[in-house]
């Protein structure tokens, strides 16, 4: 079951990565990135029960934090650089 | 025994896969002239790096690339970015020297991979000069049951000292150059 959900999610962060590639906008990177990391996340839990080191939990974890920062910080300094372009 | 052997090979083929990804997200950070993308693309990379290193068992430094390679460094970037261009310029000629360095590297680094111990062996020399003597002793001289911790915190502690001064002196110095740039611009009203 952890291996079907493994393979599912590698899929998963295929069609993502590609998005993240092709673009066009920003929006669908932040978008992508975002949902690969959320998949990072969902991939190191699911391969912490198929390798039976349920305590890879807390690096998820620590990987969420991560990936929210990131989001936040690049959708700020879109923000900032589309309010300098305003000016 | 037998449940290992499949584990293993399933990590084989995530590995794999993982790597595909690697090599193709690094591609495309490379090809695309929109500096903000590849940016984020690089973040993707860091995300995955540390997929692998989770993959590889080697927990402690997932975490420091998950941190460093996926969190700090974007915001870098990002910073730096923001202080010069979005969009990075086209060559006036194609870098074959870069690529023909990048390609000599790669192939002397993988040539050397073949010199390297197998995977887990147990018997590596890496394993066996004074590796033996931090786990049979370290949590007598210590008292910390984390090993690697130990090791890093106290019988290198020394050394840890130095790198975090190495470490903050780098963000210092990141620091005072975006510091002084922003209030160049503050004071330029825009160049």
């Amino acid at each position: 079951m952890f291996m079907a959900a493994t393979a599912a999610l590698l899929v998963t962060i295929a069609l993502a990565l590609a998005r993240a590639f092709a673009g066009p906008s920003v929006y669908d990177r932040v978008l992508a990135v975002n949902s690969i990391g959320t998949k990072t996340v969902l991939l190191i839990a699911a391969l912490g029960f198929l390798a039976g080191r349920p305590d890879f939990l807390d690096i998820s974890l620590l990987y969420a934090l991560i990936n929210f920062v990131g989001t936040i910080a690049v959708l700020r300094f879109i923000r900032q650089s589309r309010a300098q372009e305003g000016n | 025994m037998d449940r290992k052997e499949g584990r293993r090979a399933i990590e084989i083929y995530i590995n794999i896969v993982l790597l595909f990804f690697l090599v193709a997200t690094g591609l495309a950070a490379v090809l695309l002239r929109n500096l903000l993308a590849s940016a984020m693309l690089l973040g993707i990379y860091g995300l995955l790096m540390a997929a692998l290193w989770v993959v590889l068992d080697a927990v402690d430094v997932a975490f420091t690339e998950a941190a460093v390679g996926a969190g700090i460094t974007t915001v870098l970037m990002l910073l730096a970015i923001a202080l010069t261009e979005r969009h990075e310029k086209r060559p006036s000629r194609p870098p074959y020297l870069a690529l023909l360095a990048a390609l000599v590297t790669g192939g002397a680094l993988v040539y050397a991979t073949g010199g390297m111990p197998a995977f887990g062996d147990a018997a590596a020399p890496a394993h066996r000069h004074v590796a033996p003597e931090y786990i049979a002793r370290a949590l007598d001289e210590t008292g910390v049951p984390n090993v690697v911790t130990a090791v890093l915190a106290s019988y290198r502690g020394f050394d840890t000292l130095g790198e975090v001064t190495v470490i903050f002196t780098a963000g210092m110095g990141v620091l005072l150059l975006i510091g002084v740039g922003a209030r160049r611009r503050k004071e330029g009203g825009g160049s």
